[in-house]
C-alpha cells in the first residue's frame, strides 16, 4: 500500500469510528480512538505482516492495544484490513458483543490481547518477544501506548526490562495526543516533560514524528533501526484529529454523539 | 520425576518448600522442553540455583519487578511455553494483583505464579513478607487455580501436575525448613481432588499446607480424648472439591478448617460459602491466622501464639464440640 492509499485508509477508519460511535448510541473513547488512526492505517496499511483471512497465522506480527479505551479505533481498522465483518463490527458496545470498550483477546477477529487496564501491554509485548528469539521467529512485536498511561509504574518496569533484554523486535508507539482522562493538558496533571529523553535514558532507540504524516510514520516503521534496541516511536498527535470541535477538546474523550454533531463531524471528514 | 520414598520425603523436609520447589523444576526441565521460570530477582530464594545453573536459557531474571514479570510470563507462556515465576506472596498475589487478573484470569494465560514463604514462614522479616490474604483475593480472580500443598513432597507432585495442567495457577508454598511431613510414599495427586488423609465418625478437619501435619497430630490428640476426628487434606483451594464438604455436612456433627492464612477469604471462607447454601448443616469452626498485624517471631512461635499448633488446634476443637452438645 502507498502514501496514498494509506492515507485514504485513515479517512475511512475516522468515517468508520464516526458512524460506530453515531449509532451505538452510547459514550465512546473517541478523542483518543481518532488521533490514532494514522498510526493505525500506516500500520495495517504496509507495516504489519498479517493474514486477513487467517487471523491466526502463527507468523503474523503481533499488535497489542495497550491504550485499550480506544478499542474502537482498532476495531475501525481490523474492519478497514478486513479482518473483521460489517455484521461483527456493528455490535460495538452492544449486549453480549465481541466488540466492547476495552479490547478482550480474541485472536479469530485479530484481536491480540485483553487490555482495559493502563500499563499492561508493553509487558506482555516484552514477554512475546523474548518467545519470539527463543523460538527463533522473525514476527516482530507492536505495542501502541497512550501518554496518559506512561503515568503507570508499570510502563516504566516493561520499558527497562525490553532494553535491558536488548528486544530489537519490540516497537512500542506512543500516541502522544498530550490529553488523558481529566480535562487539562496532560503536563498540568503529571510532568512528563522531556519524554523522548526519558526513553531515551532507558535504552531505547527513539523516533519523534508527527503522528498524523503516514509518510513520517512509515518511514520511522520501516528506517532507523539498531540493533540490540527497542524502537519506541513518539507520535505527536491531536486528540480528536479530524473533526476540529473535537480536536484538543477533552470533552471529547469519552462522549456521545448526537445526530447534529454526527452530521457536522462528516461533512468535516468529506468525501472518501 | 524425583523418587519418592522414605528416605528422599525425610531430606526434603529438612531442606523445605523453596529448596524443593527449586529442585522439582530442575527435574522437571529434564522433560519439559518448553518450560520457562522467571523471577522478580528471587531466584536463590526460590532454590533455583542448580536450574538456572543447568539450563540457563530457561531462565529470566526479571528484576525487581513483578509486575512487569506477570505481563512477560503471559506473553512468553502464549507462544507455547508452560511458565512458572516466582516471589514471595505478597509482592506476587498484590503488588501483581492486578496483572495476574488481567493476563491469568481474564486471558487465561498459562501461567503457574509461585507465592514463596507464604502464612508466616518468613518469620522475622515480618509482616511486610508474610501471605495472609493471598488465598483469599488469588481464589476471587476467575480462571485461576489455586494450590497450597501440604508438604514438600506434595510440592514436588504439585510442579509436575502444574506443568501438565492447561491454565493459570497461584501455587501457596507454606513452611520453611525442617519442614512437617505429611507423605513419605508416592500416591495419587490431581489437582482439585481432596485426599482424605485419616477417617474418623464425628468431626471432619479440613486443612491445607503446614495445617494439614498439625492437624493429623490434633486428630491424635482428639482420639486421646475420645474424640473421633477425620483428617482431609484440601490442597486445592480452588476448585475447592465440594464432594468432601459434602460427606461432612451428612457425617459430621462439626467441620473444622484449618490453615496458615487469614480467618477471611481463604479455605474457611470458601469451605463456608459453600455451606452456607443448605439448612441445618453442621456448625463450621474456623482456625487460621487473626486478622491483624501482630508481632513477629520465629515460625514456630507465630503458630503457637496463633493457636495453629497440633495442641492448640486440638483443644480449640474439643472445647466448640463440647459446647455443642
Amino acid at each position: 500500500m502507498n502514501v496514498k492509499e494509506m492515507k485514504t485508509k485513515a479517512k475511512k477508519i475516522r468515517r468508520k469510528i464516526l458512524d460506530v460511535t453515531y449509532s451505538c448510541n452510547s459514550s465512546v473513547h473517541i478523542g483518543g480512538a481518532l488521533s490514532m488512526v494514522d498510526i493505525m492505517a500506516t500500520l495495517y496499511g504496509d507495516v504489519l505482516k498479517y493474514q486477513p483471512k487467517n487471523p491466526e497465522w502463527e507468523d503474523r506480527d503481533r499488535f497489542i492495544l495497550s491504550k485499550g479505551h480506544c478499542a474502537v479505533g482498532l476495531y475501525g481498522t481490523l474492519f478497514e484490513s478486513g479482518i473483521i465483518s460489517e455484521e461483527v463490527y456493528l455490535t460495538f458496545q452492544k449486549n453480549g458483543s465481541d466488540l466492547t470498550a476495552h479490547p478482550v483477546m480474541n485472536i479469530p477477529l485479530g484481536i491480540e490481547s485483553s487490555n482495559g487496564s493502563l500499563g499492561q501491554g508493553l509487558s506482555m509485548g516484552v514477554g512475546l518477544a523474548i518467545a519470539a528469539r527463543i523460538k527463533k521467529k522473525k514476527h516482530k512485536i507492536y505495542i501502541l501506548l497512550g501518554n496518559g498511561e506512561c503515568n503507570e509504574g508499570s510502563v516504566w518496569e516493561a520499558i527497562m526490562s525490553a532494553s535491558s533484554f536488548k528486544l530489537d523486535n519490540l516497537i512500542a508507539i506512543v500516541d502522544n495526543n498530550g490529553f488523558q482522562n481529566e480535562m487539562e493538558p496532560s503536563q498540568e496533571i503529571l510532568d512528563t516533560s522531556d519524554f523522548e529523553d526519558k526513553w531515551k535514558s532507558f535504552g531505547w532507540n527513539v523516533c519523534s514524528v508527527d503522528g498524523h504524516n503516514i509518510s513520517e510514520l512509515y518511514k520511522a516503521f520501516i528506517e532507523f533501526n539498531v540493533k540490540n534496541k527497542p524502537k519506541v516511536i513518539i507520535a505527536h498527535t491531536l486528540k480528536g484529529k479530524g473533526v476540529t470541535f473535537m480536536e484538543n477538546n477533552n470533552e471529547w474523550h469519552h462522549n456521545r454523539l448526537t445526530k447534529e454533531k454526527y452530521k457536522q463531524a462528516l461533512k468535516e471528514l468529506g468525501e472518501i | 520425576m524425583l523418587e519418592i520414598n522414605p528416605r528422599n520425603a525425610l531430606q526434603w523436609s529438612r531442606f523445605g518448600s523453596r529448596a524443593i520447589f527449586g529442585q522439582a523444576i530442575f527435574s522437571l526441565a529434564e522433560k519439559k522442553k518448553n518450560l520457562m521460570v522467571l523471577s522478580a530477582d528471587l531466584g536463590k530464594s526460590s532454590g533455583l540455583t542448580r536450574f538456572i545453573k543447568s539450563y540457563p536459557d530457561n531462565y529470566l531474571n526479571v528484576g525487581i519487578s513483578e509486575q512487569n514479570m506477570i505481563g512477560m510470563a503471559a506473553g512468553i507462556a502464549r507462544e507455547g511455553f508452560v511458565v512458572f515465576a516466582t516471589s514471595f506472596a505478597p509482592f506476587l498475589s498484590m503488588r501483581s494483583s492486578e496483572q495476574i487478573r488481567m493476563n491469568m484470569g481474564y486471558m487465561n494465560a498459562n501461567v503457574k505464579a509461585v507465592a514463596l514463604g507464604s502464612g508466616v514462614a518468613m518469620s522475622f522479616l515480618g509482616n511486610s513478607h508474610y501471605g495472609i490474604e493471598d488465598a483469599s483475593i488469588m481464589r476471587s480472580i476467575p480462571n485461576l487455580t489455586v494450590v497450597s500443598p501440604a508438604d514438600c513432597t506434595e510440592i514436588v507432585k504439585t510442579v509436575f501436575a502444574a506443568a501438565d495442567h492447561e491454565g493459570p495457577m497461584y501455587i501457596r508454598l507454606t513452611g520453611e525448613t525442617n519442614n512437617p511431613l505429611v507423605y513419605k510414599e508416592d500416591y495419587n495427586f490431581e489437582i482439585g481432588k481432596a485426599i482424605t488423609l485419616r477417617e474418623g465418625s464425628e468431626i471432619t478437619i479440613v486443612a491445607n499446607g503446614t495445617m494439614v501435619y498439625h492437624s493429623l497430630e490434633a486428630a491424635k490428640l482428639l482420639e486421646s480424648e475420645g474424640i473421633s476426628s477425620k483428617v482431609v487434606n484440601m490442597h486445592t483451594i480452588k476448585p475447592l472439591d465440594i464432594s468432601i464438604i459434602d460427606k461432612a455436612i451428612e457425617s459430621s456433627k462439626l467441620i473444622v478448617s484449618v490453615e496458615e492464612h487469614s480467618i477471611i477469604g481463604g479455605l474457611g471462607g470458601a469451605i463456608a460459602e459453600y455451606k452456607a447454601q443448605f439448612q441445618n448443616v453442621p456448625p463450621q469452626l474456623t482456625i487460621g491466622l487473626p486478622d491483624r498485624f501482630g508481632k513477629v517471631g520465629e515460625h514456630s512461635y507465630l503458630l503457637d501464639k496463633y493457636g495453629l499448633t497440633a495442641k492448640k488446634i486440638s483443644d480449640s476443637i474439643t472445647k466448640r464440640y463440647r459446647d455443642l452438645s
